[in-house]
């Protein structure tokens, strides 16, 4: 019980820290553009609840849940995303870009794919040092058409790394139903390559957890790499602002009926569980949130003259 | 001083860092079992073991891409690419990955990563494995780019490299692995950023590197015995590259001839010269000329190829021009 009360709170963390970006988005307040994961929280709380902070994830361009499923602090995503100078990133980086590697969170990341060979050698670099600690890549669907993809997953497999590669299949790429972009099954692709693959209801937080932290002992037993594919949805467009002429009205009317959040309440509750516990979980997620955006709003803005240098460590001596 | 071969002088390098510093590990492809496809690894898989000299698959995207996830994971890896040419393959590792990651996370940290790879023709190599690529990497803030020409400064820029918190490309001339040169007991490091006077000289300043070094000093060569004392300095390092070295020396010779293989177009030599025509624009007696190739592919055939390359003579026509 109460792996799932955490598994809510994370999902509701990102839930509704996403909401407030579309909100401060739609204001004006944050620039530039962002892509939400409503509706695909479970996946990374799932998958995130079975690392440590010794752990490696790299993301994607709907990273925020990763970032924050693993530890990301709420103030200063929020500074970074709304470009402030007390944002993780400096406002260097912003919602793309989100990263802590204190705790082993190697940034969301602007180019489809390219997480997957990070995290390859995050899980390298984990092995060679002996550290007992893993990597996951999280991807989309629509990546797997990118090659880069299909190298990580031989070097994985051939170097039995410790490396999870988790897919968010959400049906989509960008505008496009992604069967109309990758011919194979993710299934038959780890089949070919020998790694075990797991195919779950990306709706299902604890299933996910439990599928999760199987895979990672796995990992951690230096057994070889695993596949974990969520079946999500894409509540929203593929960028705030999108008008998504592209999508029958009905199939994001039914996406809105899988509820990883309403889920994990329902099951709560009906293990007779307390309404108000997570209804005290829920005040709280939204004050720390309401809080970190205060916070960013008062924050001063970065100046170019502290950020400029920034491109190489400073000289020494 | 022990003489070496720049090939030797490289497994030295990669050698006596692995031994100073355990997170340093070597990834590429037949680097270890074979020993590199030019030889620069041999013996170090023997050495240090095959899961610090690491044969990879064919895979240069990810094997970039794994570096850059391993530079950010405690490790310092050396990747080999084993032509130049291969770079396009690993352009997102190095240019959206690599290079920004200092930047773009806000100076949490940087990417201690090596990426070795050969240059050059002179091989009858052919289009795809002669190109000279560095301009392109130059052009990318947050990575860092040098290029030796001799065997001291082979050993002495990669262990620079290694030791380096942010990502270097070492671009190594293939048709020099195999020239001669001393190395000094214990081999001295040379820093990353700082040009070297090769030859002094009065007339007029050549600037190059890597292969071109060698034709330069010809050229200057053959110019003393027409009475022009030509200065050569070999840059070293092309990103950063040594400004006030080359300022320097243009305000005492008044003449600057750029010379590098790289195409002419849009290269190394386009950036200098055009720096130079700003803040040295008082000390120029004559204008900055470049020494590049013609803007075609490499060609194969000996004859295309040796027409193709920028050469001694050429270089010794260009100083010619700017005391004319
Ligand atoms: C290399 C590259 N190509 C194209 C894009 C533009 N792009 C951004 S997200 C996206 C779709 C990715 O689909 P998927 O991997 O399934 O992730 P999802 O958006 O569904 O989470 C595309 C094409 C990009 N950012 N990087
Ligand atoms: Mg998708």
């Amino acid at each position: 019980m109460a792996d799932l009360l955490a598994l809510y709170r994370t999902m509701l963390t990102i839930r509704e820290a996403e909401m407030a970006l579309a909100r401060l988005f739609a204001d004006g307040e944050v620039p530039g553009f962002i892509h939400l994961s409503v509706g695909q929280e479970a996946v990374a709380a799932g998958v995130c609840s079975a690392l440590t902070p010794r752990d490696s994830v790299a993301s994607t361009h709907r990273g925020h849940g990763h970032a924050l499923a693993h530890g990301l602090d709420l103030h200063g995503f929020f500074a970074e995303v709304m470009g402030k100078a007390s944002g993780v990133c400096r406002g260097r980086g912003g919602s793309m870009h989100v990263a802590d590697l204190s705790i082993g969170m190697l940034g969301a990341n602007g180019i489809v794919a390219a997480g997957a060979p990070i995290a390859l050698g995050a899980a390298l670099a984990h092995r060679t040092r002996g550290t007992g600690g893993v990597a996951v890549a999280f991807f989309g669907d629509g990546a797997l058409a990118e090659g880069v993809m299909h190298e990580t997953m031989n070097i994985a497999a051939l170097w039995r790394l410790p490396l999870l590669l988790a897919c968010e299949n959400n049906g989509w790429a960008e505008f496009s139903r992604s069967e109309t972009q990758v011919a194979a099954r993710l299934s038959a692709l780890a089949a070919a390559h020998g790694i075990p693959h797991r195919e779950l209801d990306g709706a299902d937080a604890l299933a996910l957890a439990e599928a999760a932290e199987e895979a990672v002992a796995a990992l951690r037993r230096g057994e070889g790499p695993r596949v974990i594919e969520a079946r999500t949805r894409r509540w929203r467009g593929h960028f705030e602002g999108d008008p998504q002429r592209y999508r029958d009205p009905a199939e994001a009317a039914e996406a809105a009926a899988h509820d990883p959040i309403a889920r994990a309440r329902a099951a709560f509750l009906a293990a007779g569980g307390e309404a108000a516990r997570l209804d005290a979980i829920e005040a709280e997620c939204r004050a720390a949130i309401a809080a970190a955006i205060e916070a960013a709003r008062a924050a001063p803005a970065p100046r170019w003259e502290e950020e400029r240098s920034g491109a190489y460590a400073p000289a020494e001596g | 001083m022990p003489e070496l071969r720049t090939l030797q002088a490289i497994t030295r390098a990669l050698a006596d860092a692995m031994e100073a510093d355990p997170s340093v590990i070597l990834l590429g492809e037949d680097i270890g079992q074979a020993g590199g496809p030019f030889g620069a690894t041999r013996g170090l898989q023997e050495r240090f073991g095959p899961e610090r000299v690491r044969d990879t698959p064919i895979a240069e995207a990810a094997l970039a891409g794994a570096a850059v996830g391993a530079a950010l994971t405690g490790l310092r890896p050396v990747a080999e690419i084993m032509f130049m040419d291969f770079i396009t393959l690993a352009m997102d590792a190095l240019v959206n990955q690599a290079a920004k990651a200092r930047f773009m996370f806000g100076g949490q940290r940087g990417v201690p990563m090596v990426l070795r790879t050969p240059h050059g023709g002179g091989l009858s190599a052919g289009p795809q494995h002669s190109q000279c690529l560095e301009a392109w990497l130059c052009h990318v803030p947050g990575l860092k780019v040098v290029c030796p020409a001799t065997p001291a400064d082979a050993y002495g820029l990669l262990r620079s490299a290694i030791a380096d918190p942010d990502p270097v490309i070492v671009v190594e001339h293939k048709g020099l692995y195999a020239m001669k040169g001393e190395l000094a007991d214990p081999p001295e490091w040379t820093p990353i950023g700082r040009a070297r006077l090769a030859r002094p000289g009065r007339d007029a300043t050549i600037l190059c590197y890597g292969a071109a070094l060698h034709w330069s000093l010809a050229a200057a060569e053959e110019l003393a015995r027409e009475g022009v004392e030509a200065e050569v300095l070999d840059l070293r390092s092309l990103q950063p590259w040594d400004e006030a070295a080359v300022l320097e020396s243009l305000s005492r010779t008044h003449r600057l001839v750029i010379a590098h293989e790289a195409v002419e177009a849009f290269g190394v030599g386009a950036e200098i010269a055009a720096r130079m025509a700003d803040i040295g624009f008082d000390e120029l007696d004559a204008p900055i000329l470049r020494v590049g190739a013609p803007f075609t592919p490499v060609p194969f055939a000996h004859p295309l190829e040796a027409a193709w390359r920028p050469d001694a003579a050429r270089i010794a026509a260009a100083v010619r021009r700017t005391l004319a």
